[in-house]
């Protein structure tokens, strides 16, 4: 009952005529920044947190939060239609997303993909209002240790999921946790295969190599052919999706709902975990493996749904305890200390306004969403029309300023090219650049983690799988162990060949 | 780019209208690079200082996040922008002070490539540890971490960040060389402080004031000469037993090298307006900044702060980081 009339008090805060107002215009502005490929919501946020002095805290905030989640949205509608993964936890939407924009089915795959968000986000909303801090408690209990089992798990869905070629896909997860590794070593401080090149010196960005083996490599294979160049085929069957569409995409919504929710409120690879988890769970238990990477709608719905939900629960730690688990939400928390206010564990009790408002305005601001996309499904679908000698000049121009906005370095955008180049190479020798993202994401963090843990244990090994000190850990080096086992055997063997293939 | 600037300031010596140049300034918006991610302390001192100053000079200051390398990537920038005025930095302990002791391919030099502006605010350090640490305060800390060397962990948000290098001047006072556990950023060593998987970290105030309140940690002592506002019940590390202690993460605006000096003087005294003025001030000091008073924000205090900061840091990490 305090729930409710918790959730009833933010409402009335997240209502009036100017929240509703400040949370368009950051759904608005999410999707737009969403959609243009490259341009990431850390930058726009920062961009736009001096008009923010002159609002209210509470105001400021919902409007930023908007831009966040609005992001996640838009994000999903490039990466289905010409297969630009603008943030890490939409690689798995282009792979089966881009895939039905090439059937034809755009227009069921971007609608999926907003419902399932919705779904997801309203989920996601209700879980932060209700158990907020119980699962901050379980986020808490996630020590250095943990968190590597956990990456570990990752990486050996990635290798035993893995397509056609084993030997490949293995090749493909070791350059993306080697990719990973150039930078400033995190404990001397040292510079890791930057060859002396300062803008090296904080690693490859994400979106950088993202961009270059998904995006520009996309572009010159479509260059190559003369025939193919319409990225999609003219005749768009149906705009909606039909009702088998949705009667097949619902559990996937709700799996991928689950799972994005428990992973989202992990800080860093919560929702790329959740996102690619969420993809290997549904190809497993489908019953027609073979259509994921062929435009399989429960490829789209479920990533979607998990990785939305993800992006609600990611508030969790920023909310209960006051830490921001990612840099779009250290910025929000920068226009909290702006308005002078340093967010902490109080700010429930101290700040009510904005807690509950906050997370009333989450619900609103998704319900705002799917009006705003459903709509323009159509308007995107018809963009495709474009003839793609005029579409593709435009996709590398907006990648190139998405990638300079990142760290305002030119550099960046020319290893964007470099990577392009790589990527092109990489399909003509068909290695797929999915498993690789996904390592070199999880690599960072799993770097981190390992070096911390056995700083922790003093350089004991044996602390990953000691039940009485990480009983987390040592389940999940037990689970992967058998998932490993489970590869070897003939059953799996055959299911693997049909995973992750583009 | 380059050049073309160095045309255009020889064409402007040539003609002799350097006064002229500066007695419309600023004609246009100025940019402040902040050497940070947008949303870390140093960001938003930047930006509550940049809006008053604004005001002073009738052009909005535009703040650009060039974050990298500790932040000497975004000093960097500073150092090498044209000295027109119109590109200023927000450089801070890290970049201005210690960079020299931690990066031996620094491509400025902190004392010689800068023309000072002044300082916005010190954020002071804090040593804070997870709750159930069996210490009482301060003195039991020092005596519990002499006594555990081998078994106690400090964590940092990096190798160079502040608290990374606060905690190295601590251990070099204390005689101690602990275990120290890396993190990116403050947040995720904060978090696991919180969990209790570290036992300690040496922070700005901005980033553990409000868990200290909450309970999720505790604060120890904070190391200026004055308790905090902000953190009224945490004693001075004089007060707890090892007064030598004194580090603040300090916040300054620079320019590159000359730029005149009649638009330094405006830059200056608009920083001056802004950390004096009643509503400004009490902006960062809710925050737990330390706010100079006009003879503190002057450019010739700025100067001796880098350099006795040189002094202090550069040995100390060079000894004792090893990159």
């Amino acid at each position: 009952m305090e729930l409710l009339s918790n959730l009833a008090y933010g409402f009335s805060v997240a209502a009036t005529i100017q929240n509703i107002l400040l949370c368009l215009l950051g759904a608005l502005v999410g999707t737009l920044i969403g959609v243009l490929p490259g341009i990431g919501p850390v930058a726009t946020i920062a961009m736009l947190l001096p008009i923010t002095y002159k609002l209210d805290p509470t105001g400021a905030l919902i409007m930023l939060a908007g831009i966040y989640y609005g992001a996640q949205y838009g994000g999903s509608t490039t990466a289905i239609l010409v297969n630009l993964p603008g943030e890490s936890s939409s690689v798995v939407t282009a792979l089966d997303g881009h895939q039905m924009a090439k059937k034809g089915r755009a227009g069921a795959a971007l609608a999926i993909a907003a419902i399932g968000s919705f779904i997801a986000g309203t989920f996601g909303t209700i879980l932060i209002a209700a158990l907020g801090k119980p699962l901050t408690e379980i986020a808490q209990a996630f020590g250095p240790a943990d968190y590597f089992s956990l990456m570990v798990l990752g990486l050996v869905c990635a290798v035993v999921l893995a397509s056609g070629s084993v030997l490949k896909a293995l090749a493909m997860i070791f350059l993306g946790l080697l990719l990973s590794t150039v930078g400033t070593d995190l404990e001397t401080g040292e510079q890791r295969m930057t060859f002396g090149l300062l803008p090296l010196a904080d690693g490859i960005e994400f979106v950088t190599l993202a961009m270059g083996v998904f995006g520009f490599a996309e572009i010159l294979r479509n260059l190559e052919q003369e025939q193919s160049r319409d990225i999609v085929e003219q005749k768009v069957t149906n705009l909606m999706p039909t009702r088998a569409d949705l009667k097949e995409a619902a559990p996937a919504v709700v799996r991928g709902t689950l799972l994005g929710s428990i992973l989202g409120i992990l800080p860093g690879g919560g929702a790329v975990l959740a996102a690619f988890g969420s993809y290997t769970l549904e190809k497993k238990l489908s019953k027609t493996p073979k259509e994921f990477g062929k435009g399989a709608i429960c490829g789209v719905a479920g990533p979607e749904s998990a990785n939305n939900a993800a992006a609600q629960t990611s508030f969790i730690p920023l909310l209960t305890l006051g830490i921001p688990p990612n840099a779009v939400m250290a910025i929000m928390v920068g226009a909290m200390t702006i308005h002078g206010i340093v967010p902490g564990p109080q700010i429930m009790q101290k700040q009510p306004d904005l807690f509950w408002g906050m997370i009333a305005s989450m619900w609103i601001g998704n319900l705002m969403l799917v009006i705003i996309n459903l709509p323009l499904v159509g308007l995107w679908v018809r963009l495709l029309r474009v003839p793609y000698r005029m579409l593709f000049p435009a996709i590398l121009i907006f990648c190139a300023i998405g990638v300079y906005s990142i760290n305002n370095q030119p550099f960046d955008v020319m290893l964007t090219a470099f990577f392009g180049l790589c990527g092109y190479v990489l399909i003509k020798l068909s290695f797929e650049p999915a498993p690789m993202l996904v390592a070199f994401v999880l690599g960072k963090l799993m770097e981190e983690k390992l070096r911390q843990a056995m700083l922790l244990s003093r350089g004991d090994p044996t602390t990953f799988v000691s039940f009485s000190q990480h009983p987390i850990s040592t389940v999940l080096i037990i689970v992967s162990g058998i998932l490993l086992v489970l590869a070897v055997t003939p059953s799996l063997r055959k299911k693997r060949d049909e995973v992750f293939v583009e | 780019m380059k050049i073309h600037h160095l045309l255009g300031a020889t064409a402007i010596l040539a003609l002799g209208t350097l006064g002229a140049m500066a007695q419309g300034y600023p004609t246009k918006p100025i940019t402040v690079v902040v050497p940070f991610a947008a949303g870390g302390p140093t960001d938003v001192i930047a930006r509550i200082v940049g809006e008053h100053m604004s005001k002073t000079l009738g052009q909005p200051l535009i703040v650009e996040n060039v974050a990298g390398a500790g932040g000497t990537t975004g000093q960097a920038r500073v150092a090498k922008a044209a000295p027109d005025g119109y590109t200023i930095g927000m450089g801070h302990m890290g970049t201005l002070g210690a960079s020299p002791g931690l990066y031996p391919n620094l491509t400025y030099d902190p004392q010689k490539d800068f023309q000072p502006i002044g300082l916005a605010a010190g954020t002071p350090i804090v040593i804070v540890t997870r709750k159930d640490l069996p210490v009482k305060d301060f003195k039991e800390f020092m005596d519990y971490a002499k006594k555990n060397e081998k078994t106690i962990n400090q964590a940092h948000a990096g190798s160079g960040s502040v608290s990374h290098i606060t905690c190295i001047l601590l251990h070099e006072m204390l005689k101690i060389d602990p275990n120290s556990i890396p993190y990116r950023g403050t947040g995720p060593a904060v978090t696991d402080l919180i969990g209790g998987k570290v036992d300690y970290i040496c922070d700005q105030i901005v980033s553990v004031s409000s868990q200290v309140k909450g309970g999720t940690i505790r604060g120890l002592a904070i190391a200026t000469p004055e308790r905090s506002p902000a953190l009224a019940d945490v004693p001075t590390t004089k007060e707890a037993g090892l007064p030598a202690y004194q580090v603040s993460a300090w916040n300054a605006l620079v320019a590159p090298k000359g730029v005149p000096a009649d638009v330094m003087k405006k830059l200056s005294d608009a920083l001056i307006a802004a950390v004096t003025d009643p509503a400004t001030k009490k902006k960062l000091e809710d925050l737990g900044g330390v706010v100079p008073d006009a003879k503190g924000a002057s450019p010739e205090a700025l100067a001796a702060l880098i350099k006795s900061e040189n002094d202090r840091w550069v040995p100390l990490l060079k000894a004792k980081v090893k990159p």
